[in-house]
């Protein structure tokens, strides 16, 4: 392998990382008040919630699937929420997460035993949750004053926000579910070649399912902090446009489009990376427009260097 | 050539379940619903319709090559923008320049996907944001709504009628049909298919695969951008908060007209069927009056989930 040839590859790997080391020093060199407690707290509660969902759109896009409907399922739980608060915070985050498993199990099922396409099955929730979320909530904003539900979104544990820390501690679970468990290896042999897994004797089915399954119950989890930190259900916004985000970050953290691969690490870099663009711009003054336009060039930046290698 | 009949009832309602379950809403919908088949209420349908029909049919080239468009939804916001500013130099820089800009857009979109090797999904996802991005350079971040003079001629384009009709009722049914023509009666509606059939074999059979792409994607930008100068023209102004979730409508009528996601296969007549059926549901829960209008995306989700179900297993 030549030098040049192997430097593209190690960029096609690391890239990810380089950007957001580089970014980050931009940031400490050229930008005021970027060095302070307060603005990373407010940087990783932020991510958090993106964090959470991209985790399991890596596992999803890790079987060459896509998961659409995770916004939908975000507002499906934030709308149920309210119903529920009123037998204590715990049975209602627990309904609202049963209800993004009930999910993501129908879309594996769609998925793996049907044989829909995954951009399809899921399409079909993403149409539906949310308008199923805004009928469950009335078309309504509902106020939430629980404060044991509140301190969820507000309050800190060992120092960290809350949700930061599940989002933290929630990665780790996923790296190793991927790196060290029969499944995880089961996911990327399914995703890297369905036939083949198939043949080998793998329980695809099972496994697909699996995998949308925890998609799905991320999903809520993301639903439930969002809410709380917004002290507000409000289904007809919570989690608009997730599902692309969730997407941008997994792919630009390096795991492809084509299955047969998950990168864990890369993906929190990847929500990494595009919450510190966004904050470097804004902390710039420069116009959403423009900083829009600015990330629309770092996707395909990005997607470009990492191409699949033929 | 023996075909069961079994099997021919099979294949007519693979082919024609949507247009099976068109009819079937129409029929109730009109018993059900005094309103639903008077005249006022039919053009109104019609033109409805004529928007999301108008990027339909671009979407339906682009999916049968086997790729995808989610730039359509901010092309169109963006081409009503468009429309609506340029209109202050007349008809032709209103229609042209949103027909110009998103066909550009459509073209690199094309090209990346066409001469890279990155995802149809990705490329159009980043002109999305690309997209809304621009629109709100052009209004000075969405404080800026340009209105189009009433006495312009190119709200004619929008509010003009024949028999009721509004004009993009015809603009809609002219191209599809000219869509239709393409599809199957030329050769690049042949190198369509064969791109999205089978790429590697249409390569070596000589298929021009990257020109066809670059086309179909220059196509959906320009019918995107047509749309949304429609719409501006309708509503004399360019709103720039129109279009988010327009791609996904797009792709369920064109899948629920019998297209394939998977490329290979499809019809622009389909893609009209389900553009009918979605604006039938669309007017019945309206009509209906005291179901929650948020039950409108529900239903819409239900149907979209039957009928790829339904298509599936037919096919089996």
């Amino acid at each position: 392998m030549t030098l040049t040839a192997t430097r593209t590859r190690w960029l096609q790997d690391n890239g990810v990382y380089v950007a957001v080391v580089a970014l980050l020093l931009f940031n400490v060199l050229f930008t005021s008040n970027f060095l302070t407690m307060g603005n990373f707290r407010t940087q990783l509660i932020q991510a958090a919630p993106v964090l959470i969902v991209a985790l399991g759109m890596a596992l999803v896009i890790g079987t060459e699937g896509v998961d659409l409907s995770v916004g939908a399922v975000m507002a499906l739980a934030a709308a149920l929420i309210p119903l529920y608060l009123g037998y204590g915070p715990l049975p209602a985050i627990l309904i609202a997460l049963a209800v993004g498993l009930a999910a993501g199990g129908f879309n594996g099922f769609l998925v793996a035993r049907v044989g829909i396409q995954p951009i399809v099955a899921t399409l079909a929730l993403l149409v539906a949750g949310r308008g199923l979320a805004l009928v469950i909530a009335n078309g309504q904003l509902v106020q939430l004053h629980d404060p044991a539900f509140l301190a969820l979104g507000t309050d800190d544990f060992l120092g960290l926000p809350i949700s930061v820390l599940v989002a933290g501690v929630l990665a780790i679970l996923v790296a190793g579910l991927v790196n060290r468990t029969t499944f995880g290896r089961q996911l990327v042999a399914v995703g890297g070649n369905r036939r083949a897994a198939h043949l080998a004797g793998l329980p695809v089915s099972r496994v697909l399912i699996g995998v949308y399954a925890i998609t799905g119950v991320l999903a809520a989890v993301a639903g439930v902090l969002a809410t709380s930190r917004l002290a507000a259900s409000d289904p007809a916004d919570i989690g608009l446009l997730m599902e692309l985000s969730a997407i941008t970050a997994v792919v630009v953290g390096g795991t492809p489009l084509t299955g047969g691969k998950v990168r864990v690490l890369g993906t929190v870099m990847g929500v990494v990376l595009m919450q510190l663009v966004r904050a470097t711009l804004i902390k710039h003054n420069l116009p959403d427009s423009i900083a829009q336009m600015i990330q629309a060039a770092i996707i395909v930046a990005a997607v470009y260097v990492a191409r699949e290698r033929r | 050539m023996t075909t069961t009949l079994a099997s021919t009832r099979t294949k007519v309602l693979q082919r024609q379940g949507a247009a099976v379950a068109l009819v079937v809403m129409v029929a109730v919908a009109w018993l059900v619903f005094p309103r639903f088949g008077s005249l006022d209420n039919v053009r109104d349908l019609a033109l409805q319709g004529s928007f999301l029909a108008v990027i339909a049919i671009g979407m339906t080239f682009v999916i049968i090559t086997g790729g995808i468009d989610l730039s359509v939804g901010s092309l169109y916001a963006l081409g009503g923008v468009l429309a609506a500013y340029g209109s202050q130099w007349g008809f032709f820089t209103a229609l042209l320049l949103p027909l110009a800009v998103c066909g550009l857009i459509g073209v690199i979109n094309g090209l990346l996907i066409a001469r890279t090797s990155m995802a149809p999904f990705i490329v159009t996802l980043a002109s999305l944001l690309f997209a809304r991005g621009l629109l709100l350079v052009i209004t000075d971040e969405g404080a800026t709504t340009y209105q189009i003079a009433p006495d312009s001629a190119f709200v004619e384009l929008g509010r003009g009628t024949v028999l009721g009709f509004g004009y993009p009722v015809f603009i809609a049914l002219v191209l599809a049909l000219l869509g239709g023509l393409l599809l199957n009666r030329t050769n690049f509606g042949q190198n369509v298919f064969a791109t999205g059939g089978a790429e590697q074999s249409a390569v070596l059979m000589g298929v021009p695969v990257a020109r066809t792409k670059v086309l179909v994607y220059a196509m959906s930008g320009t019918l995107s951008g047509l749309a949304g100068a429609l719409t501006a023209a309708y509503l004399q102004s360019g709103v720039t908060v129109i279009g988010v979730g327009t791609e996904l409508d797009a792709i369920s009528v064109v899948v629920i007209g019998g297209t394939l996601l998977t490329g290979g296969a499809g019809t622009v007549l389909g893609t009209m069927i389900g553009v009918g059926l979605r604006t039938v549901i669309q007017n019945i829960i309206n009509q209906i009056g005291t179901l929650d209008s948020n039950f409108q995306s529900v239903v819409s989700g239900v149907f979209l989930l039957i009928v790829v179900v339904l298509q599936r297993i037919l096919r089996r």
